[in-house]
């Protein structure tokens, strides 16, 4: 009777050998010990960007009239890009964004599909820098397109005085406006993307690890079946992160052709 | 020992208060969705791709909380 029912006991006096996955599960060690910047995160930053390089030259230089499939992929990607990013959003001038705009898709893209390829299994932007980066960049971009647009002060009149506005508001709209437009859009464009990837490649560590320590280390038998089952769960995982990855990516595209866009807009 | 004393990570609690909002806005995004469709099949297109934009958008929010919670909680 009692050993029946020890293997009902709850989890709490068999997982003292087992160390969640946290915040330390992503420090990664440099790759070379003399070069302590060169660790696993540069080095896929660097492939991947040797990838897109190659893929997009390709695309770039054979051009037939009527596309095989490799070309058929490349111009899928292209057009994806260009019309429902770039041109709904940004409007008439948008070729002088449509570079910007495919690298930072493709770049992210890549990226994060690495979470889930089998040899890397590590999203780049789960480390804070790479989506800081990239969102300093954005902000430097859509700022620049505005002050180039509007002047310094027309742009920042622009920015945070939206028209229509009567004047006893403008001490309250003004700052909240500057605040919103100017210092927590690239806040959250980051953060975004970089909480995204963190928390996918937490959740994933969480069943596989989770999995393996009840299938391996625990001696119950409705242990050893929870184990098998956060094992085969952790597939759907897999597949819930390709899609998350995939959405942030184009997420991240389309929110900096709306900051450019908003940034560039005449006046009415 | 002082009676009535509760340990544990202040930072996942943030987090459940942090999920209400994005949980209901997705809720509202996708039953706007719903609706629009089931008056206007022809118009899903176009509506599935605003919403899920405006998915990622909101679900920003709750992704931040948990994340942020692991970096200030610590597990």
């Amino acid at each position: 009777m009692s050993a029946f029912l020890s293997g009902l006991v709850p989890l709490e006096t068999e997982t003292e050998g087992f160390e969640a996955p946290g915040v330390h599960s992503f420090d990664v060690p440099p790759l070379f010990e003399s070069v302590p910047w060169f660790d696993k995160y540069m080095l896929q930053a660097i492939i991947s960007v040797i990838l897109i390089l190659a893929f997009w030259l390709i695309m770039a230089r054979k051009n037939a009239m009527v596309p095989s499939k490799g070309q058929y992929i490349g111009e899928t990607a292209y057009f994806f890009v260009r019309n429902t990013i770039a041109r709904d959003m940004i409007g008439h001038d948008f070729r002088r964004y449509l570079p910007l705009l495919i690298a930072l898709f493709s770049f992210v893209l890549v990226n994060n599909i690495f979470g889930v390829f089998p040899l890397s299994l590590l999203p780049t932007p789960s480390h804070v820098g790479w989506p800081y980066g990239l969102a300093i960049m954005v902000w430097v971009i859509y700022n620049g397109v505005g002050i180039a647009t509007h002047g310094p002060f027309g742009y920042l009149r622009h920015a945070t005085l939206p028209s229509g506005v009567p004047a006893f508001m403008w001490p309250l709209i003004i700052p909240l406006e500057f605040v919103s437009n100017i210092i927590v859009r690239p806040i959250t464009l980051s953060l975004r993307l970089f909480a995204n990837m963190f928390a996918g490649h937490l959740l994933v560590l969480v069943f596989v690890l989770g999995g393996e320590y009840l299938l391996l280390h625990s001696e119950s038998i409705i242990n050893k079946t929870a184990g098998v089952v956060a094992l085969i769960f952790s597939m759907a995982i897999f597949g819930l992160e390709i899609f998350v990855q995939s959405l942030q990516a184009f997420i991240f595209t389309v929110l900096t052709a709306q900051y450019i866009s908003s940034a560039a807009a005449e006046e009415h | 020992m002082t009676p009535m004393e509760l340990t544990g990570s202040l930072g996942i609690v943030g987090y459940g208060l942090g999920a209400i909002g994005p949980g209901i806005g997705v809720g509202l995004i996708f039953a706007s969705v719903i609706q629009g469709t089931a008056r206007q099949p022809e118009a899903r297109g176009a509506m599935m791709g605003t919403a899920w934009i405006g998915f990622a958008v909101t679900e920003a929010l709750a992704i931040i909380g948990i994340a942020l919670a692991f970096v200030f909680g610590g597990l």
